[in-house]
């Protein structure tokens, strides 16, 4: 009986992503009650995100792939009617108007939309030839610049840039043209100067302080000072758990989200972080592997999506924590204290399980 | 072209995508090596950079500061003591905005704009974290307005910090000193010297007298808490604590009562005493009149206090017995005879018959003696006794200049008496080769014939006038004078006493010193030049009376004292110890522009003995005998004594 029901439970569930996921959640755990100060508090509180996560996750592992497919473009719909509600009247907290309230809950429509814009975008490109073509490609670019738009104006750039790459990747892997994004490139560094004028002040003054943090030592470039304090001094095999002098005495910000992965360098080292790089590789591995054998051009495009955001998400958060990208809000995957990012990414992983266990289901 | 309704090409869509995310996966694996090697260069490379970064933040030495030691008299008598006052503290780290708070601040406590200046000065030197005095010296009502408001100022608060102070005011602040703020050269010589570290939390260092000379002794061993901290500089938790070591205490040889008695003495005149005991060099008074008071530096002092002492013409801040340089007139006297017996020049019962004046062999001019109408027939015990300037001129000539210098030199003449104070000059004992050095002249006989009664280029300090008297009183031992009789160690209350350091020693004959004492006391005594300063003394005293001129009087010209402005009038000038034949106590007292020594210096060190040798106190304070225009008659030349 027993047996049946976890049979039933876990049918729909990637064994190897799952231990994976499973183990580097652990981690995530160990690495929050040290940055928290041993807050049992906040891990008791980690614990029900990941609660929650695991829900999501299972619920996404059993829907199927059509089924997704289904929902793409209301969702998309849905999305952009509430980011739409966000910029007219949308709560502002913290400078930015980000939330959107519904009497009963707030809500922040672009967390929706990280999911909702590569499913669309696989959507729409599962249903054009295999070789798209440059309108397809011209519309498929449209339909995910309206919302990056929306949510860089509100502003976050960090999520905006991401949703921006979940974008980019299906394009990329639907057959975007190598001269176009080639072109875009060179378009892109050419148009600097005009997105740099279109930026805050607040993100300009970032990307200034990445090149130099001793700019504004006790400033914005205080983060970027500290982490990289916190990181070099961790050495070869760490200060050891729970004596990060950096995380302990509060030196660094931010270190139970963002900037976690200082806590975690400091205190385990440079073997610690080759480590979690290995275990993050092994989750992108997987999910690569996954995507490539995919059955449908919807599925492959999304699982290859979700894999390449979640690196990108590694990528760009370890890259500012380390100082060698700009300091943007993005929180590192299973590690960062937090429940909605959390919740999405393990509903992205349950939707690439589901892509990996309905392929038998699914009638070519 | 394919239109939409075409069947997809499967094989072709598959290996389009098989490229893609093969393209993909090596930029994740670049991507990953760059994120690897950016671990290697932080941890690996530049570990110990970051090592040390990471360690100077989070561990922050907070400097305990050392209570300084106290200054006693011999009797224990406090003179320089610490003691609590209450200071209103900033600490800028957790503040805002410090110049706002302040503002605000001096709603309810004044804050002037010194105040502000220095608080500026002090914030440069300090540690955000640290707490740094915004006012001191609150007063009762200051603290309690605060006390009340406190919980709009957070980040400010009441410390009480321990002040230096000197009880007994303005007695004896020449040799004491004192201390104050630190300044950069202060600094600068502490990092030279290696102490800084012992410095850290201190702000303030002596500046004169014992308080300086004596700094490493009285300041003691900073203290250290190994402090952890935070981003905030707030501690965390004390990683190691090391106690400060109490500074040690002096003793001192001086009598503050006989100080005081002696200050009193000089009442409203100008100059100098020191008053030592022979037998150990211990200083029992150091009198350098006027005098002011040293607390007015602690704290630094205020514009005006700083103009009045430093502008005013009786020069307060000047170290008299220390740096004061006075021709030693007729004082110089017992040491020529002393030359003249030792070298047998002036054996008894050699005498000359006294005319009022000498005429140098070959010579027109006329050395003329105080005395115009001469003194009679002198030997060497009279001519001390009565001050004959002819005696000496001719014995100076006969001993030459060159035995005469050599010789009063083991008296300290000429050089530094070594005192434990800083910034002691050492006067002058002129010779040929000093002379043809300094103005590249050569030496006349006649300047030696001066230098025979104490004048010419001759320049001593008072201190070594006393130095030289208790060489004299010493037969012959030339000592360190010090202030300083024994160290005290803080913690224990063990005494270390100071050694007795002799500088010089010179053989002298019995017979000789007996002559030469036997002059001196005659000086007291009715006939001698001070006699009346000498009168009903129950023990006996050996001394010296002197004068030093202050303006050149033209040949023939007429001293006229009191026609003369009082700062223009001679030095008085006197020198002494006592009992005689044991002496305890030797004396060098100088009144400037006091004019004659028996009748306004010898009173002041007939007081000081009294106390000394009898405790007897003195029935009103000041002498301030009006200086007598010695016999108005009189053409003198050089001098009157």
């Amino acid at each position: 009986m027993i047996r049946q029901l976890s049979k039933y439970l876990t049918r729909h569930i990637d064994s190897f992503l799952m231990g994976c996921l499973f183990f580097t959640l652990l981690v995530g755990l160990f690495v929050l009650y040290s940055a928290s100060a041993q807050s049992m508090d906040r891990i008791i509180a980690q614990l029900f995100n990941i609660v929650a996560a695991f829900g999501a996750l299972w619920l996404a592992s059993n829907i199927p792939p059509q089924q997704m497919e289904r929902v793409a473009l209301p969702l998309y719909a849905v999305g952009m009617l509430m980011l739409i509600g966000v910029a007219l009247f949308g709560e502002v907290s913290h400078g930015a108007r980000r939330w959107l309230h519904l009497g009963f809950m707030r809500i922040q429509p672009s967390e929706l939309m990280r999911i909702a814009v590569p499913l669309l975008l696989a959507w729409y490109f599962s249903r054009r030839e295999a070789t798209p073509q440059l309108r397809d490609h011209a519309i498929g670019a449209i339909l995910l610049a309206i919302p990056v738009l929306f949510i860089m104006k509100q502003p976050d750039l960090g999520t905006s840039l991401l949703i921006a790459a979940s974008g980019f990747y299906v394009l990329f892997l639907a057959g975007l043209n190598w001269r176009l994004i080639l072109g875009a490139v060179v378009l892109g560094g050419a148009s600097t100067p005009i997105l740099w004028s279109l930026m805050h002040d607040y993100q300009k003054k970032r990307i200034e302080i990445l090149f130099d943090p001793y700019q504004d030592p006790l400033g914005s470039g205080y983060h970027t000072i500290q982490a990289t304090i916190a990181l070099g001094s961790g050495g070869i095999a760490g200060k050891g758990w729970l004596h990060g002098t950096q995380s302990q005495l509060d030196f660094l910000p931010e270190r139970t989200t963002d900037f976690i992965f200082a806590v975690f360098g400091e205190e385990f080292g440079l073997l610690g972080n080759l480590l979690l790089l290995l275990l993050f590789g092994l989750i992108i591995g997987r999910g690569l592997y996954i995507a490539l054998h995919a059955q449908s051009t919807f599925s492959r495009l999304l699982a290859g999506s979700i894999t390449l955001t979640f690196f990108t998400y590694i990528f760009v958060n370890i890259g500012m924590v380390s100082g060698i990208l700009p300091v943007v809000g993005v929180p590192l995957p299973l590690i960062s204290y937090g429940g909605t990012s959390l919740v999405m990414l393990m509903l992205g992983f349950g939707i690439l399980m589901s892509i990996h266990t309905h392929k038998t289901l699914v009638a070519s | 072209m394919r239109s939409r309704s075409e069947l997809k090409n499967y094989q072709l869509e598959n290996y389009h995508f098989r490229i893609r995310l093969i393209v993909a996966m090596v930029v994740v694996v670049i991507c990953f090596g760059i994120l690897a090697s950016r671990f290697f260069f932080l941890q690996f490379n530049r570990y110990d950079y970051y090592q040390t970064l990471a360690e100077n933040n989070r561990i922050s030495l907070v400097p305990i500061v050392p209570n300084r030691g106290l200054i006693l008299d011999r009797n224990g008598v406090i003179l320089a003591n610490n003691f609590f006052v209450y200071t209103l503290e900033i600490t800028p780290s957790k503040i805002k905005d410090v110049e706002a708070t302040i503002n605000e601040l001096s709603r309810f406590v004044e804050v002037s704009t010194a105040d502000r200046k220095q608080f500026k000065k002090l914030r440069q030197q300090s540690h955000n974290f640290e707490s740094v005095p915004i006012r001191t010296h609150l007063n009762e009502v200051e603290a309690a307005k605060f006390a009340v408001n406190r919980y709009r100022f957070p980040g400010v608060e009441i410390k009480s910090r321990l002040f230096r102070h000197y009880p007994q005011g303005k007695l004896g602040s020449h040799f004491l000193g004192y201390i104050g703020r630190m300044n950069d050269k202060d600094l600068e010589s502490l990092s030279t010297s290696g102490d800084l570290s012992n410095y850290k939390g201190s702000d303030h260092i002596g500046k004169t007298g014992l308080e300086q000379s004596y700094e490493k002794s009285l300041h003691g061993t900073t203290g250290f808490q190994q402090v952890e901290i935070d981003a905030d500089g707030h501690a965390v938790r004390v990683l190691s604590s090391t106690a400060p070591i109490p500074g040690n205490n002096l003793v001192l040889a001086v009598d503050s009562k006989l100080q005081s008695i002696t200050e009193e003495a000089f009442g409203d005149h100008r100059g100098a005493l020191v008053a030592i005991n022979p037998k150990n060099g211990e200083v029992l008074a150091y009198v350098s009149m006027p005098t002011f008071d040293p607390n007015l530096f602690v704290d630094g002092i205020d514009s005006d206090s700083w103009k009045e002492l430093n502008e005013s013409l009786d020069k307060p801040l000047i170290n008299r017995p220390l740096r004061g340089l006075y021709p030693p007139g007729s004082t110089f006297k017992p040491f020529v005879a002393m030359a003249g017996l030792e070298n047998g020049k002036r054996e008894p019962p050699f005498s000359i018959s006294d005319p009022g004046f000498y005429i140098l062999p070959g010579s027109p001019h006329r050395y003329r003696d105080w005395k115009p109408t001469g003194h009679g027939m002198v030997d060497i015990q009279r001519a001390i006794t009565v001050s004959c300037d002819t005696f000496f001129y001719g014995l100076a000539l006969d001993l030459g200049i060159d035995r005469l210098t050599s010789f009063v030199r083991h008296f300290g003449f000429g050089k530094k008496t070594g005192i434990d104070i800083d910034g002691e000059i050492s006067g002058l004992l002129p010779t040929p080769e000093w002379k043809y050095r300094r103005w590249k002249q050569r030496w006349f006989p006649g300047e030696t014939i001066i230098v025979g009664i104490g004048q010419g280029y001759t320049l001593v300090t008072p201190l070594q006038l006393a130095q030289a008297t208790v060489a004299l009183a010493n037969n012959g031992t030339a000592i360190q004078p010090r202030l300083v009789s024994s160290i005290q160690d803080n913690l224990t209350g063990i005494s270390h006493p100071q050694p007795v350091v002799d500088v010089d020693k010179i053989e002298l004959q019995q017979k000789n010193i007996d002559i030469v004492r036997a002059g001196m006391v005659g000086v007291m005594l009715p006939g001698g030049t001070a006699a009346s300063a000498g009168a009903n003394s129950p023990y006996s005293i050996a001394a010296k009376t002197g004068s030093a001129q202050v303006v050149g009087i033209k040949q023939n010209e007429k001293y006229n004292a009191s026609a003369i402005s009082e700062r223009h009038r001679d030095h008085a000038l006197f020198i002494a110890y006592a009992p005689a034949d044991d002496p305890t106590i030797a004396i060098a007292v100088i009144v400037e522009n006091g004019g004659h020594g028996g009748s306004v210096a010898a009173p002041i060190a007939r007081r000081v003995m009294d106390y000394y040798l009898l405790g007897k106190v003195p029935e009103k304070a000041p002498v301030a005998e009006e200086v007598k225009p010695v016999d108005a008659a009189a053409p003198t030349e050089d001098i009157h004594d």
